[in-house]
């Protein structure tokens, strides 16, 4: 696996560090000494055929895996700037989920009201008053291109949006508090081509105010959204590098057959 | 070779199929119906004979000697006052052990061993409860044949039903609202607080009123206590009018309760206390059936802004 070499990148541009990272489902090596990186600012793509790791790559990323019993990190994922192992088993992964943002596969708001799934996360924090969460949940539905649609029925429940709108309130729940790193697993899988669309530009646009790290399973739309894309198969790291380079001049065989279609 | 679109024989073999369909559906109805038509006639015949008896003065009259005074309001206020206090110790307990067998406890042997008796204490003859309340409330804690010891009893075989339900209501909650719950960086009891009870409250209440209603007509363990068959007295009221204004006199008195009451009735030998015992029977079924109808209505109600 190679590391973008072609113009050398000072730690400080990384927001995150993976190095030698593996993981076991009880007795299952599902994710094989993965080394990567995730640029700040940036979006960045994992991609490969279904079972090949990369949701589980992704859900070590906020210790999603800690809620089940029998799983076990090897390895470090290092968050900067503060340069800790959110996978040392003395950080509490609490505070990971505090610091980093998932969005899931299918859009799960909660059968609450829209502002209080936008808020939920700002409660848990114990943050109660009423100014600045009005100004967080209305700063959060603008960022995920949703206040306009929504904001005359805040206090309606989430359930009577469409998919598509649902899928954008959960990505509005993940951004309200503000975090370092969001991470989206496949969040597209359970939309049409309109709410896709509608969701990719959403992506697009956030990558100025975070660190993205998304799961796909559409080779379209990592070329299409992301900066990195990163190739995995049977839960190794088989290339990462520039979207762009992956997909015109893939350096390892087995991406060159995944890209272009003669396998995956 | 013959053809295989021979549809003369494909109708046939249709038709042959299709009576089979005829017949289960039949030894269904019939089935059904005997379930059925037995309860009607039971509930018929209760209706007759206990339907003249029932006036303002049945509810509102001690039992008596005389039949046609005799009513059941030491028996009702028992009733409701057991049902109180099974209420408040079956609810807490019950749904406390179901969310710490279904979000906490570690998934091992013991807690594996835990689950399976839980599930089998559903099943555990009711006098059993009866006696073990018998020895342990009545005697070893010095509850004496009182109200609270009956309530206790009766939690205690209900609990199972409490603990299943509650167990089975957040279960049914998918995983992606877990852990979107968890994703946010929720604690345990925050996810628990916030969410999961919430949304399987429906499911909770379900199972606790049909608790209740198993509870209400339980007769065996509340005698095993020792409940008074003759009663013609009420339990000190809770309420009082000088301070402190609530009193708990009342979980210290004696009782009797509405099957100890038709039980007491039907084994006298005058022809209108059998009448009476209908009657009250009565009662009890409506109580029973307007419990369950409460619990399906809630469940409707509840379930109405959740989609999943």
């Amino acid at each position: 696996m190679q590391i973008n070499s072609e113009k050398p990148i000072e730690t400080i541009q990384y927001k995150s560090e993976v190095k030698n990272l593996s993981f076991y489902y009880g007795g299952f090596n599902a994710l094989k000494n993965i080394d990567m990186v995730l640029h700040d600012k940036r979006i960045t793509a994992l991609i490969g055929p279904s079972g090949c790791g990369k949701s589980t790559f992704l859900r070590c990323f906020n210790r999603m895996h800690d809620l089940y019993p029998g799983n076990r990190y090897e390895g470090e994922i290092i968050l900067h700037p503060d340069d800790v192992n959110i996978l040392a088993s003395n950080v509490d992964p609490i505070e990971v989920r505090m610091r980093i943002s998932m969005v899931f596969q299918k859009p799960n708001p909660f059968p609450k009201s829209i502002y209080e799934n936008v808020a939920y996360g700002l409660r848990v924090r114990g943050i109660k008053q009423r100014a600045i969460l009005d100004e967080k949940v209305e700063a959060a539905l603008r960022n995920s291109a949703l206040w306009d649609e929504v904001k005359d029925r805040l206090h309606h429940l989430a359930f009577n949006l469409s998919g598509g709108q649902q899928q954008r309130l959960c990505i509005a729940r993940a951004l309200a508090t503000d975090p370092e790193i969001l991470l989206f697993d496949e969040p597209t899988s359970a939309l049409d081509p309109i709410a896709t669309a509608s969701i990719e530009e959403l992506i697009t646009d956030l990558k100025n105010k975070v660190t993205i790290l998304i799961v796909t399973h559409n080779m379209q739309q990592a070329a299409r959204v992301s900066d990195y894309t990163a190739y995995m198969y049977l839960g190794e790291l088989i290339e990462f590098n520039v979207t762009d380079t992956i997909f015109i001049k893939p350096k390892n065989k087995q991406t060159e057959d995944y890209i272009t279609g003669r396998f995956g | 070779m013959k053809s295989v679109n021979n549809l003369e024989e494909i109708r046939k073999i249709i038709g042959l199929h299709k009576k089979w369909d005829l017949i289960f559906m039949i030894t269904g109805i019939v089935a059904l119906m005997i379930a059925v038509l037995t309860f009607m006639a039971l509930f018929a015949h209760m209706l007759i004979d206990g339907m003249p008896r029932l006036s303002w003065e049945f509810f509102t009259s001690f039992p008596s000697r005389r039949p046609e005074s005799a009513g059941i309001l030491s028996a009702w206020v028992g009733t409701t006052l057991v049902m109180l206090v099974t209420a408040f110790a079956a609810v807490p307990l019950g749904i406390g052990s179901g969310v710490y067998l279904e979000e906490y406890a570690p998934k091992n042997l013991l807690t594996e061993i835990i689950e399976i008796n839980v599930t089998n204490l559903a099943g555990v003859p009711s006098i059993i409860y009866g006696l073990l309340a018998l020895g342990l409330f009545v005697y070893q804690l010095g509850f004496g044949q009182s109200i609270l010891a009956a309530g206790l009893a009766l939690a205690l075989l209900i609990l199972p039903v409490v603990i299943v339900a509650t167990r089975e209501a957040i279960r049914s909650i998918p995983v992606s609202i877990r852990e979107g719950a968890y994703a946010l960086g929720a604690t345990k009891w925050q996810t628990v607080s916030d969410h999961l009870l919430p949304y399987s409250s429906a499911g909770i209440l379900t199972g606790i009123i049909i608790g209740l209603a198993r509870a209400i007509g339980e007769t065996a363990p509340i005698i095993t206590i020792g409940a008074l068959t003759f009663i013609a007295f009420l339990p000190p009221s809770p309420v009082k009018s000088e301070f402190p204004y609530l009193s708990i006199e009342w979980l210290t008195a004696p009782f009797t309760v509405m099957p100890i009451q038709m039980f007491n009735w039907v084994s006298r030998p005058e022809e209108a206390f059998q009448l009476n015992a209908a009657a009250a029977g009565l009662v009890l079924v409506v109580m029973t059936l307007a419990m369950n109808g409460l619990a399906i209505y809630l469940r409707y109600r509840m379930r109405k802004n959740i989609k999943w």
